[in-house]
């Protein structure tokens, strides 16, 4: 089977829909959870984005929001928690000519995961990863993740965990992402938008997706009224997108960096055979 | 070799060992490797294990060459010759440098009192004065210790030349020039000396000079394997670094991962997409790898880990050799998860063991270890070439089945389905680490739970492994079986008791998991004695051996941890 296609042979096909990327399989979420919307703004941009979905591959960890790669039909990868990107990261550079998009949430991205978070960042392979963050660790019923607030109140942490939340856009602007970006679930079109711009983006892209968790935050309905939509200006200086980010409004939507690094590990090296190599151990004295 | 007698007093010798030691950067080291391929070119085998303090630079190291007319099994019980460049420090080496009154200490008086702890052996000192000889030609002392230990051993000046041309050509005309004058002086400096330890004449012809990690890599790459990734840790790392450079050459990718636990997914995740991949590691990475091994096991993925084995638990002995990550090998993961375990029995069996890794990796859609150690990595030597080469066996990828018809698990014959690569249009599927239904649908169902249990234990126990399991050498009621480094110094062991008119056989285990239990109890019998030997503390092949009955209740075990190499002597004198 010949598995290195080459980048510019890869198909754009203009007939696909989102029909085309969904799966019978069902999905466990709570009905009105934020991911319904992430699920779907997802397969309208990867139907924007032209690739079928034998050539996409999905790759997540653990959490509810991983459980996405099953409720498309493109292939998938559920590992385990936390590895979603080291995974994504060896397969996009064994196969540079499939599309492949990272998805998870919050506690998978940002704690157990967040030293590989930082690191694909830095590394600037060509994915696209999207976090649903809804501020909670869902599936395992109600803790504060990464980017609770401080004072969020729950059995684990009564009274709230008393640690500041962290800013993933600005970490990821710190670590090198060449597209940095932030979306509402329940904005489906403008999300869908971000995406295929992410997926088209060379290097490594981050999409922040406001998730609201109906179960355990059900006050997260709320960022339905609070998001400020378009109140982002893109830029391409890193620094004026950092010091936009920074203490701002966090519930503000839209693309918040385009940079132009260039993407790691894009081509294979045309393969030699492996006498020359063979030949390094050998010692002749008649040679 | 021929170290059963006192000292082995023979006109002409079949092989001799000498240690190069000194400060750090007083190139004992650049003398042992030359001293080695010198060695090669004039026709003998030979390994040499380094030493080193716990300095990266600066602290004392030590060049450890035994050289003979025969290949060399295992490190030697004593040494011939020891050459000081210098004396900071070296008397710390004394407890893994044992010699006698036949041994030869060759140090310079300008360079102090000879450690006490190399006095307290008995060897004979002589006065050498290298730096001198080294000043007088403007060249280094280690080149003065290398032309005196070649003439010791009686090596052809021309290999010599060649060999210094070999390593140090790129540094130019003039550093030769200084260092063959070196040599010189250092040899008609040893001339004087009275000895009897000259070498047996070698048989020149091709050799194959290099380490175990190299090896390791070789044979991932004869395998197939185009993807590696890891994370630096001792003593490993080397495996990456020989792999990094030639991965491009061959059309492959080497990553560095930013964590262990990074490095194994990545390896996945490339094996997911069709190129078969590996992972490379020690102990305490191993540990952080296991519950990604899990994974791996539960959604078929072929995966070659190497285990470079050192001292445990914890930080351990970074530097020293030992078996103790076997346990962890074989059953580091949560749930019911079995894996192979390959282990190589020499440095040559590194190339063939990992090939074979390979191979079994993607015919069987499972993770493969192999089982190496500081030991075989790290001891470079020189060998008949390992031609030996598995029959490659492939992954399955092609289904005739697509779309709603098409199974990811679905039941065979030999319990291995098709796993199409991503790219292939209609047999999409989602690797799952969630228990699983044929489609690789997650499913809380006992009955899928129980049939992928047993799909995957099936497909490793029912796999006819071949000749691969291992080897056995010699008859006798007395059989020996070992696994990995132990195997070299136990038939060394078996060989000098066999002299001695004690019938032994060698059992070497090259399939640990699962365990090849009809060759064994074919191995075994009418066996009046069995001995597992091995390099940890708590007996782990023994346990398992025993825990499976692929042993009788009255087998014995001789397990003694690292960091002390097995010396030959010690095994016999057990069994004896």
């Amino acid at each position: 089977m010949e598995l290195h296609l080459h980048e510019e042979a890869a198909c754009h096909r203009a007939d696909l829909t989102l029909k085309d990327f969904k799966s019978g399989v069902e999905p466990i979420w709570c009905p009105g959870c934020g991911d319904f919307g992430v699920l779907q703004a997802l397969q309208r941009a990867l139907a924007a984005n032209g690739r079928p979905p034998h050539e996409v591959a999905l790759v997540s960890g653990i959490g509810c929001s991983s459980r996405l790669p099953a409720y498309t039909s493109a292939y998938g990868f559920h590992g385990v928690h936390g590895r979603a990107l080291p995974v994504a990261t060896g397969l996009k550079l064994a196969r540079p000519e499939l599309e492949v998009v990272v998805v998870g949430g919050d506690g998978d991205g940002y704690s157990i995961g967040g030293n590989h978070f930082m690191h694909a960042c830095r590394r600037n392979v060509n994915l696209t990863y999207i976090v649903m963050d809804n501020r909670v660790y869902g599936m395992t019923k109600g803790q504060p993740s990464p980017t609770t607030e401080a004072d969020w109140d729950s059995d684990i942490a009564p009274g709230g965990v008393g640690v500041s939340p962290f800013s993933p856009v600005a970490i990821a602007l710190a670590a090198g992402a060449n597209f940095v970006a932030r979306g509402f679930a329940l904005d489906v079109k403008p999300l869908a938008d971000i995406l295929v711009a992410a997926m088209k983006h060379p290097g490594f892209s981050f999409v922040e997706v406001l998730s609201p968790c109906i179960t355990f935050r059900p006050e997260e309905m709320d960022w339905k009224k609070a998001i400020k939509r378009n109140a982002i200006e893109t830029t391409s200086d890193r620094k004026a997108a950092m010091a936009a980010v920074m203490g701002a409004d966090e519930l503000m939507s839209g693309i918040i960096f385009e940079g132009d690094r260039p993407a790691y590990g894009q081509t294979l090296a045309a393969p030699e055979g492996l006498a020359a190599i063979e030949g390094e151990f050998i010692v002749d004295p008649a040679a | 070799m021929d170290f059963g007698d006192e000292g082995g007093r023979d006109a002409m010798r079949s092989s001799i060992a000498v240690c190069f030691a000194g400060s750090g950067g007083a190139g004992a080291i650049t003398a042992g490797s030359t001293f080695l391929q010198s060695a090669a070119r004039a026709g003998y085998y030979g390994l040499m294990t380094k030493l080193s303090g716990a300095q990266v630079r600066g602290g004392e190291a030590a060049a450890l060459v035994e050289i003979g007319v025969e290949p060399l099994d295992a490190q030697p019980d004593r040494f011939d010759v020891l050459i000081a460049l210098d004396w900071d420090n070296v008397g710390k080496f004394a407890p893994e440098l044992p010699m006698d009154s036949a041994s030869i200490v060759l140090a310079d008086p300008a360079a102090g009192k000879p450690a006490e702890t190399i006095v307290a052996t008995g060897a004979r000192l002589v006065d050498f004065p290298l730096a001198k000889l080294a000043s007088d030609v403007k060249g280094r002392g280690n080149m003065v210790a290398l032309g005196a230990a070649a003439a010791l051993a009686g090596i052809d000046s021309a290999a010599l030349e060649q060999s210094i041309r070999d390593l140090i050509g790129a540094k130019g005309e003039a550093t030769i020039a200084a260092s063959l004058a070196a040599v010189a002086a250092g040899a008609d400096a040893a001339r004087q000396i009275e000895s009897d330890i000259k070498l047996q004449p070698g048989h020149p012809g091709r050799r194959w000079f290099g380490s175990g990690n190299e090896a390791i890599g070789l044979g991932a790459l004869r395998g197939g394997v185009r993807f590696v990734a890891a994370y630096p840790i001792t003593p490993a790392t080397e495996i990456t670094e020989w792999l990094a450079p030639r991965m491009g050459a061959v059309g492959g990718r080497a990553m560095l991962a930013e964590d262990e636990i990074a490095a194994i997914n990545m390896a996945v995740g490339a094996s997911f997409g069709g190129v078969p991949s590996l992972t490379v590691t020690s102990g305490p990475g191993l540990s952080l790898k296991v519950e990604t091994i899990g994974l791996a096991i539960s959604a078929e993925i072929p995966l070659v880990i190497v285990d470079v084995m050192r001292v445990g638990p914890s930080t351990g002995i970074p530097t020293k050799s030992d078996q103790g990550d076997l346990d962890l090998a074989l059953y580091g993961t949560h749930g019911d998860a079995p894996r192979i375990v390959l282990a190589p029995m020499s440095i040559a069996d590194c190339a063939l063991t990992t090939e074979r890794a390979v191979h079994l990796a993607e015919s069987l859609q499972t993770p493969v270890f192999v089982l190496s150690d500081q030991s075989l990595g790290q001891t470079q030597t020189i060998i008949d070439e390992p031609t030996r080469r598995a029959e490659p066996m492939t992954r399955a990828m092609e289904s005739d089945k697509s779309g709603a018809d098409f199974r990811r698990y679905q039941p065979t014959a030999d319990n291995v389905s098709p796993m199409p690569a991503p790219g292939v249009e209609g047999r999409q599927w989602v690797a799952e680490g969630l228990s699983h239904d044929e489609f690789g649908h997650p499913s809380n169902a006992a009955r899928f739970h129980v049939a992928g249990l047993n799909k995957r234990r099936d497909k490793l126990e029912n796999h006819d492994y071949g000749d691969i399991w291992g080897e056995a050498t010699g008859e006798g009621e007395t059989v020996i079986i070992a696994f990995g480094s132990s195997v070299g110094p136990v038939k060394e062991a078996a060989r000098r008791l066999r002299e001695q008119g004690v019938a032994i056989k060698v059992v070497g285990l090259r399939l640990i998991a699962p365990i090849p239990k009809e060759q064994i109890a074919e191995a075994i019998k009418g066996a009046r004695r069995v001995i597992v030997v091995e390099q940890n503390h708590t007996g782990q092949l023994y346990r398992h051996l025993l825990g499976a009955k692929a042993l009788p209740a009255e087998a014995e075990s001789l397990a003694r941890p690292g960091p002390a190499p097995f010396r030959p002597g010690e095994i016999a004198a057990h069994i004896a």
